[in-house]
């Protein structure tokens, strides 16, 4: 396999939470707690789990859109989470991010065409013409009409907008981009182009790629390998193909059931399984396992101390104490 | 500090809380049994052996129109359907094809100028919304109708809790006291999922995960019981189990009290589940609709059955491409006087550039608006 881009160590990112008369902390909210994986260059890496369980949170703090509060991330050799403001800057134009609510990431204020030119405007330097062709050429990519070059956000569908973040995020050849739930407001007809073009990009830029999606089916197709996270932490982290095929980990069995369209026609029959027991709130996780609240093979042991991430086969991790 | 052109935290042009409710309304009497599709193996109790002359939400006609600097866009044109109590129907179509603007048009949420509805009739027993004055509206927004926008972030107000966003129809509304709302709205939070709902109730809308702002979105179009609910994707941003557990509460909900659903979605799958009838929107147009089943069989429309051919393949071998549809839908600076589809279509002939093709039926409620309609069972089921 080709070397790491990327080397999370124990990375965490906990939000405070603010309460009594003075309004001083009185505890956190773990929503990324303790999470510790490669990406390797080149590859995609999927990111899946139950809506809450810390991904978004995850993307942003490689980046440094929200402030780890401890654990290293390390790209491309050099440490993110200790280069200076002015340094980050510079290594942001290597790394963007596809932002899962495409209203709320663009600036209402702005046309299309200076939201996409904006960080070319300020990292690259093109010519008015040439600057006008790149941001018509990435509208194309992404089956944008040209046509629509000088509206404002507020006058595209959902799917349209959610297209402009992704032609903004490419604007500047990055090498890594975390794709938050890219696809999500798209037919599938737009999706499958979405997704053929990240793939096409990826084989001539040899592009990195953490794709985050709730849409089981298409990180089947398009990841290498696939995290699976579960309340702040990876449960396990395995090739796409070994993980769909025999999932090892509990709470990914769980998961993986609930595919919709494994099985044609649900509707007459079969309800679809729902996990039970209630989500536990990542301001304060059970102890021991994480899952232990839900796991339908929970033991003493899980209860009590916490699973630790370890091979399971050649390329297969799994964090539960029933592989010991 | 994010650029300039990410809003850093979100925007704040934000719609106004779009429905004040009221207590649910008891529609049985509006019920209608006839018209029932093939959906029998769906139990409906609320529907059973009552009858009523007509359905319970009627679309006719409805024309949308978007004024811009760069010209009139043509966004809904003459769009008809009609849904019973109880009854779910699914709307599909490519993106920009006009599904979101057809449900803010139907309880008028559109800021005008620049949108114009143009024409058309949208009746709620009978009554038609389009002549209501605000007021009147306003009480029924929420009341009778439950909206879930698609993007949660724009009809969440960022200044004020999640907990008071969903008390405030509740309080002034069902005149509930403070203690009262605030216990329903922490009821309505675990209802749909969110985790520690008695502290989370207290947060605001940028402290939630952007499938936890969709729930609250759910939350509140549920809050008052509606007769209606009119669903803009929204289940976009939550996963395979949390779908789940919001189409069962929906379900449940259909059930008990005979809500109708109208589920704007582009995932297939999700339609075929729980939509009785679909309608597939085009260019601002329903150019096909009808039975789910009989849809997925035998999709007549050429853009249907490529949209259907498009669907990932679950199970099996692993595609190296993804299909799409080639080309581009047409820019709408007039309601399309011949089939909008035709430069996209590989069935396209003469007749197609020159006839604007009307929705003829086809067989038991499938209806489709093609010259040349294909007629084989499809390949792709
Ligand atoms: N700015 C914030 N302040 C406080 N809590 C936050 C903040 N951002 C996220 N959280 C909390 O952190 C947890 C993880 O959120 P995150 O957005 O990472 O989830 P996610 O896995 O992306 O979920 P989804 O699939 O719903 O988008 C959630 O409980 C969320 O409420
Ligand atoms: N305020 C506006 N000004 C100009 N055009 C607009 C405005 N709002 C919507 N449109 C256009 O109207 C068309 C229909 O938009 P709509 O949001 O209804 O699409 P949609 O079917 O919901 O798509 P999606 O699946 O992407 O959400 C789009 O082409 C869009 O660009
Ligand atoms: S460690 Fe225990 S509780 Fe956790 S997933 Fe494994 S068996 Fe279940
Ligand atoms: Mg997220
Ligand atoms: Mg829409």
């Amino acid at each position: 396999m080709s070397e790491p881009l990327f080397e999370i160590r124990d990375l965490k990112l906990h939000f405070p939470i603010y309460g009594g008369l003075l309004r001083h902390q009185i505890g956190s909210v773990k929503a990324v707690d303790g999470v510790s994986f490669d990406i390797f260059k080149g590859e995609t890496l999927g990111l899946v789990g139950e809506s809450g369980c810390g991904k978004s949170s995850c993307g942003r703090g490689l980046l440094r859109l929200s402030e780890p509060s401890s654990g290293e991330v390390v790209f491309d050799g050099r440490q993110v989470t200790a280069l200076s403001h002015k340094e980050m800057r510079a290594i942001r134009t290597r790394m963007q991010m596809v932002f899962q609510d495409p209203q709320a990431s663009l600036n209402p204020r702005m046309t299309v065409s200076e939201i996409i030119s904006e960080p070319l405007n300020e990292h690259a330097n093109l010519k008015r013409r040439a600057l006008i062709a790149r941001v018509c050429e990435l509208m194309d990519a992404v089956g944008l009409n040209r046509a629509f070059l000088n509206r404002y956000p507020s006058s595209f569908s959902g799917g349209q907008r959610q297209r402009i973040g992704i032609a903004r995020a490419l604007a500047l050849n990055p090498d890594f981009i975390v794709c938050d739930e890219p696809i999500a407001a798209l037919d599938v007809s737009i999706q499958a182009q979405v997704v053929n073009l990240l793939k096409d990009l990826q084989e001539q830029f040899s592009l990195t790629y953490l794709f985050i999606s709730h849409d089981l089916s298409m990180v089947r197709h398009i990841a290498d390998r696939v995290a699976v996270m579960y309340l702040g932490k990876i449960v396990e982290l395995a090739d796409t193909e070994l993980l769909y095929q025999r999932p090892s980990h509990p709470y990914s069995k769980a998961l993986l059931s609930a595919v919709p369209g494994a099985v044609a026609s649900r509707r007459a029959d079969a309800p679809r399984e729902v996990l039970k027991g209630d989500l536990p709130s990542p301001a304060n996780p059970p102890k021991g396992c994480n899952f232990c609240t839900r796991c339908p093979h929970v033991m003493d042991i899980c209860r009590t101390t916490e699973p630790e991430l370890k091979a399971v086969a050649p390329g297969q991790y799994s964090a539960c104490h029933l592989n010991d | 500090m994010p650029p300039r052109g990410l809003a850093s935290e979100r925007n704040n042009h934000w719609l106004p809380h779009p429905y004040p409710g009221v207590g649910f309304t008891d529609l049985r009497p509006l019920l209608k049994e006839t018209d029932k599709m093939s959906n029998s193996h769906l139990e409906k109790p609320t529907t059973a052996g009552i009858h009523a002359s007509a359905p319970l939400f009627e679309v006719r006609d409805l024309e949308t129109v978007i004024h811009t600097r760069s010209g009139t866009v043509h966004a809904v044109n003459s769009v008809s359907f009609e849904i019973n109590a109880g009854e779910t129907l699914g709307v599909v179509g490519e993106s920009g094809s006009g599904k979101s603007v057809t449900m803010m048009s139907l309880i008028r949420l559109l800021a005008s100028p620049p949108v114009e509805l143009r024409g058309g009739q949208v009746l709620l027993g009978g009554e038609d919304l389009l002549k209501l004055d605000e007021g009147a509206l306003r009480d029924l927004r929420g009341k009778k109708v439950g909206f879930v926008f698609q993007d949660p972030m724009t009809s969440l107000n960022p200044v004020f809790t999640v907990g008071f966003q969903l008390m405030e129809p509740l309080r002034q509304h069902l005149g509930m006291s403070r203690r009262g709302a605030h216990d329903r709205a922490v009821e309505l939070l675990a209802l749909v999922g969110i985790p520690d709902p008695a502290r989370r109730v207290d947060e605001y809308p940028h402290q939630f995960s952007g499938g936890m702002r969709q729930r609250v979105m759910i939350a509140m179009a549920l809050a008052c019981d509606p007769a209606v609910l009119i669903a803009d994707e929204p289940t976009t941003a939550l996963d395979v189990t949390i779908q789940a557990q919001i189409i069962e509460l929906m379900r449940e909900l259909q059930s008990k009290l005979g809500m109708a659903v109208i589920w704007v979605t582009h995932d297939l799958n999700v339609v075929r589940e729980i939509a009785d009838r679909v309608l597939v929107m085009y260019a601002g147009q329903v150019i096909e609709h009808g039975p789910v089943d009989a849809l997925f069989a035998q999709p007549a429309h050429p853009y249907t059955r490529a949209l259907l051919a498009t669907m990932p393949r679950a199970g099996g071998a692993k595609q190296e491409r993804l299909r799409a549809i080639e080309g581009m839908p047409p820019i709408l600076t007039e309601a399309p006087q011949s089939c909008a589809f035709r430069a996209r279509c590989g069935h396209a002939r003469a007749r197609c550039a020159q006839e604007l093709p009307r929705r003829q039926p086809l067989s038991n409620g499938h209806d489709v608006a093609c010259h040349y309609p294909l007629r084989e069972v499809a390949e792709h089921v």
